[in-house]
């Protein structure tokens, strides 16, 4: 009745075994590390960048504590922090010889990122906005257009410059519009009253931080710390060795949509090309190379987006982003595409602070419904990155990462020893007490525990988390439920042995039972961390995580390891008459108040 | 080695009313306390003053963090920053003064035990927590709390979720009017403790519940209280077993853990005595106000059409 077939004890071996293996690494302690990995889908870091690497830093005279490929990139480890920043100015100099278009991403943990162009942004949208509202109250203007931090609007006349003021003031409180220009060509030039810019920064400063904490946390379990810094800096903290490249490179990408209308006019591109580009546009290329000239202002931009998804084309079965517009901008699209019918369209995707036309087709039809889709030549993981940046949130304006160091862990060495050191001697202080209260079941109990601390370890090293106060009060709650359901189990198998049944009978009716318990108390915890890793942010998130794994590790390891080892030492016992589960004390006669 | 030697079930409804006033009247103060003296909020959430200085030789952190505390700073982080000269200070902000003014008392008290400091920039920060996170964790907790209902009443009875519910959040409650009154630090790791203490109070009042449900069904002819009692009765060994095995892990790093692990703990440990408390002393007797009985538990049999008085079918 107590045996397990041998593939049940084979599994717990596999599975012991590559929680050992992932858990190592975690004794060898961190050391500041470099990381290199492709700025570009394009290009694939390789055994040959791992030599390059290996040639650069010799070069230099830096030695290093080894370098490792995987699947993000190469990292190396070093001796010293100094030692560290040094190692990545080399890396930097050999792998992007021109700084402006970099090929490789050479990446510490500390990335301190600058935010300008929240302004220009805002008013190129507020100039897109002026039109409409022009449009709609059938005011003829003569052009409008962002000059550095002002929007000029040029008229015809006085009277319809007057109307054009009413209108603004009315729909846009938050424009400072004064007259200039003279009679024969009366303007307005309009500019952001102070107020609105301290609250435009703050916004933009605000958002960005959620964006970011969106790009890079969207496992939640890297722990990034994301805080303003001065006024309008983000300080973006990322412990320990982590994948830092992918986290800068994503941090750098501020892709924006931008959609335009393409000037198709008969020798205007070529004008353009000689250096005389007409009035208002500008020279993007398309993919492939091909140039195109794009009018300079923007129809539609990435803030009217509420999702982007990748996927294919129905027709040509090209990978494709499939892109979903809120319902102004499904109207402004509507507008645009019944207007300008036979004309072509530039979708633009802006990272980087540099353009590229992913697609400019011709339109053919009026298109509602606020659906778009950008296809062209693009790889698939090229549209899985494209969606993810766009549906990520965009950043409210681009950012610089003007620094980048490495940050010291923030509590002392001697307070990191302390709290390792107490949980130590708190785990030895269980062991003790339950291998001298339950004897060979409690044996088997600690190493249950230790199996599922094992289990739990190896598993947050398989996602490369970093252990946080949060995580550890995870692990905390976690050895607490190993220990209950080791507890549950043994007083169980104790209690039924003092109602007289026979040990192995008493074994397996004890796991019985306590399992059921087990279950529901799990669950309904689990539950619990459910909801905080779904609807929670930032360290309840984190915690949420690490709790979510522990349940699944605990209830394997106090189920099914701690009954493996059980049946590995009692089950093959025919005749078992006793079973060393501690002193057993037996009522004269056992009641349930007084009845038999 | 065997500690519990209990004949006779411990009548611990009889004291019903007592525990539960005890609770209400500790709970009502956690409230008040919360809404008059506030949480002590730590500078994770406060934001503050960033102060990087600059050593012509390696920065001895430790003397640095000895220098602030005797200058009477609190909360302070001190890290190396980019190299090991470079050193990153970071305190929470106090209203009565601005950042530069804080700067200045930092070199001061700086200059005495670590001298030759350079200052480099000092700036404010902001909140390592934003907003969002306050609010999407309200919007989780009541999810958390729907969740629980929902799966309880599922698995058990209506009358079991909301009372081990109430029981939960009873705790969590009185942990926050613990810092609020004393004034204790609440940090980010204090809020995890918090959330662990929820799932360790959920995991107690389930274990206790699952016992009452199994002595409804297996014995008969009990009272509701003295099925209560029996059942609290026969897990108390595993509950005080567990309890003090989880409590000798936590006081191990409440007193040697040293300060980042103090406030953690502390609040493991009230949670965990809340814990034990609230599901076996007040959980239960809701249930049993809540009319629990046995009729709920057991399924009854079928009704055969047809059949006569004996059951037997024609």
């Amino acid at each position: 009745m107590n045996r397990y077939p041998l593939w049940k004890y084979i599994t717990i071996a596999v599975a012991l075994l590559l929680g050992l293996v992932y858990t190592l690494p975690n004794f060898f302690g961190e050391s500041p590390a470099v990381q290199l990995s492709s700025a570009k889908a394009t290009i694939k870091v390789d055994a040959r960048a791992q030599a390059r690497v290996e040639e650069a830093l010799k070069a230099a005279g830096i030695t290093h504590d080894g370098i490792q490929l995987d699947t993000v990139g190469v990292k190396v480890r070093l001796t010293s922090t100094d030692i560290q920043l040094k190692a990545k100015d080399v890396l930097e100099k050999t792998f992007n010889p021109n700084a402006a278009d970099p090929q490789y991403v050479v990446a510490l943990n500390l990335l301190t990122a600058d935010m300008k162009g929240a302004l220009t942004k805002k008013l190129d949208s507020t100039s897109a906005d002026l039109r409409t509202v022009m449009r709609d109250k059938n005011i003829r203007h003569g052009g409008i257009n962002r000059e550095g931090e002002r929007i000029i609007v040029k008229f015809r006349d006085n009277e319809t410059r007057d109307k054009a003021r009413y209108a603004i003031g009315d729909s846009q409180p938050d424009l400072l519009v004064g007259e200039t220009g003279d009679a024969s060509e009366p303007k307005l030039v309009a500019t952001l009253k102070p107020e609105a810019l301290l609250k435009l920064g703050e916004f933009a400063l605000k958002q960005n931080i959620t964006t970011l904490h969106n790009r890079i946390n969207e496992l939640g379990v890297a722990e990034p710390v994301i805080q303003q810094q001065g006024q309008d800096r983000i300080v973006v903290q990322l412990p320990g060795v982590q994948d830092t490249a992918k986290a800068k490179d994503i941090l750098g990408r501020t892709a924006t949509l931008e959609i335009r209308m393409v000037d198709d006019s008969a020798g205007a591109l070529e004008a353009a090309l000689a250096g005389n580009p007409p009035y208002g546009t500008e020279v993007y290329s398309e993919r492939g190379g091909q140039p195109l000239l794009v009018k300079k202002q923007v129809v539609l931009t990435g803030d009217r987006l509420t999702d982007a998804q990748p996927g294919f084309d129905n027709q040509t079965n090209e990978a494709a982003v499939h892109l979903t517009l809120d319902s102004a901008g499904a109207r402004i699209f509507k507008d645009v595409t019944r207007e300008n019918i036979n004309k072509r369209m530039a979708i633009l995707l802006i990272e980087k602070g540099k353009g590229e036309v992913v697609t400019a087709p011709v339109i053919r039809s009026e298109i509602g419904g606020g659906r778009v889709q950008i296809s062209g030549r693009m790889s698939t993981t090229e549209a899985n990155d494209t969606a993810l940046l766009l549906r990520a949130g965009s950043l409210a304006a681009p950012m610089d990462i003007i620094e980048e160091r490495t940050i010291g862990p923030s509590l002392g060495a001697e307070n990191i020893k302390k709290g390792f050191q107490s949980t130590m001697w708190g785990f030895a202080a269980i062991a003790v007490f339950m291998i001298a209260y339950y004897q060979i079941f409690g044996v088997v109990s600690v190493l249950a525990l230790a199996s599922n601390l094992l289990f739990l370890v190896a598993l947050l090293s398989m996602l490369q988390a970093t252990l946080t106060l949060p995580g550890i009060a995870a692990i905390a709650l976690t050895l607490g439920m190993a220990i209950d359901a080791n507890v549950l189990i043994n007083e169980r198998i104790r209690e039924e042995l003092r109602s007289g049944m026979p040990p192995q009978g008493a074994i397996a009716e004890g796991y019985e039972r306590a399992f059921g318990t087990i279950l529901d108390s799990n669950i309904t915890t689990l539950i619990a961390g459910l909801a905080l890793l779904i609807f929670g942010s930032g360290p309840v998130r984190g915690f949420a995580v690490v709790h979510c794994l522990g349940i699944m590790t605990s209830i394997f390891s106090s189920v099914f390891v701690s009954r493996g080892l059980v049946n590995l030492i009692y089950g093959r016992q025919k005749k078992l008459t006793k079973v060393a589960i501690g002193q057993l004390w037996k009522p004269a006669t056992a009641t349930v108040n007084g009845k038999k | 080695m065997e500690f519990f030697r209990i004949k006779k079930d411990i009548p611990f409804m009889r004291h019903a009313l007592t525990f539960n006033i005890i609770s209400l009247v500790t709970f009502i103060l956690a409230v008040v306390f919360l809404f008059t003296k506030g949480l002590h909020l730590s500078v994770e959430f406060t934001g503050g003053t960033l102060i990087e200085t600059h050593y012509q030789q390696a920065a001895d952190l430790e003397k640095i963090r000895g220098a602030l505390g005797k200058a009477g700073f609190t909360d302070y982080a001190v890290q190396n920053f980019g190299s090991s000269q470079d050193v990153l200070i970071r305190l929470p902000l106090k209203s009565e003064q601005n950042s530069n003014q804080i700067g200045e008392s930092v070199m001061k008290s700086l200059e005495a035990e670590a001298p030759g400091a350079e200052l480099r920039r000092v700036e404010f920060v902001g909140p390592q927590v934003g907003r969002e996170l306050a609010e999407n964790g309200a919007l989780a907790l009541l999810v958390v709390i729907i969740g629980i209902v929902i799966y309880l009443a599922f698995r058990f009875e209506w009358r079991f979720s909301v009372s081990a519910i109430i029981a939960n959040l009873h705790d969590v409650v009185i942990i926050l009017g613990f810092f609020a009154f004393f004034q204790w630090e609440f940090s980010l790791s204090v809020l995890a403790a918090v959330l662990a203490v929820l799932g360790y109070s959920v995991n107690e009042s389930v274990v206790v519940f699952d016992r009452v449900r199994e002595t409804f069904k297996k014995v008969r002819g009990l009272t509701t209280p003295q099925v209560l009692d029996h059942a609290i009765t026969s897990t108390i060994s595993r509950t005080i077993i567990t309890h003090g095995s989880t409590q000798m892990m936590v006081l191990s790093m409440l007193i040697f853990g040293g300060e980042t692990l103090y406030y953690f703990s502390l609040a493991l440990t009230i949670g965990i005595l809340f814990g034990i408390y609230s599901s076996v002393l007040v959980a239960s007797p809701l249930v049993m106000w809540l009319g629990v009985s046995r009729e709920q538990f057991i399924v009854k049999p079928k009704v055969i059409e047809g059949a006569n008085e004996d059951g037997a079918v024609v």
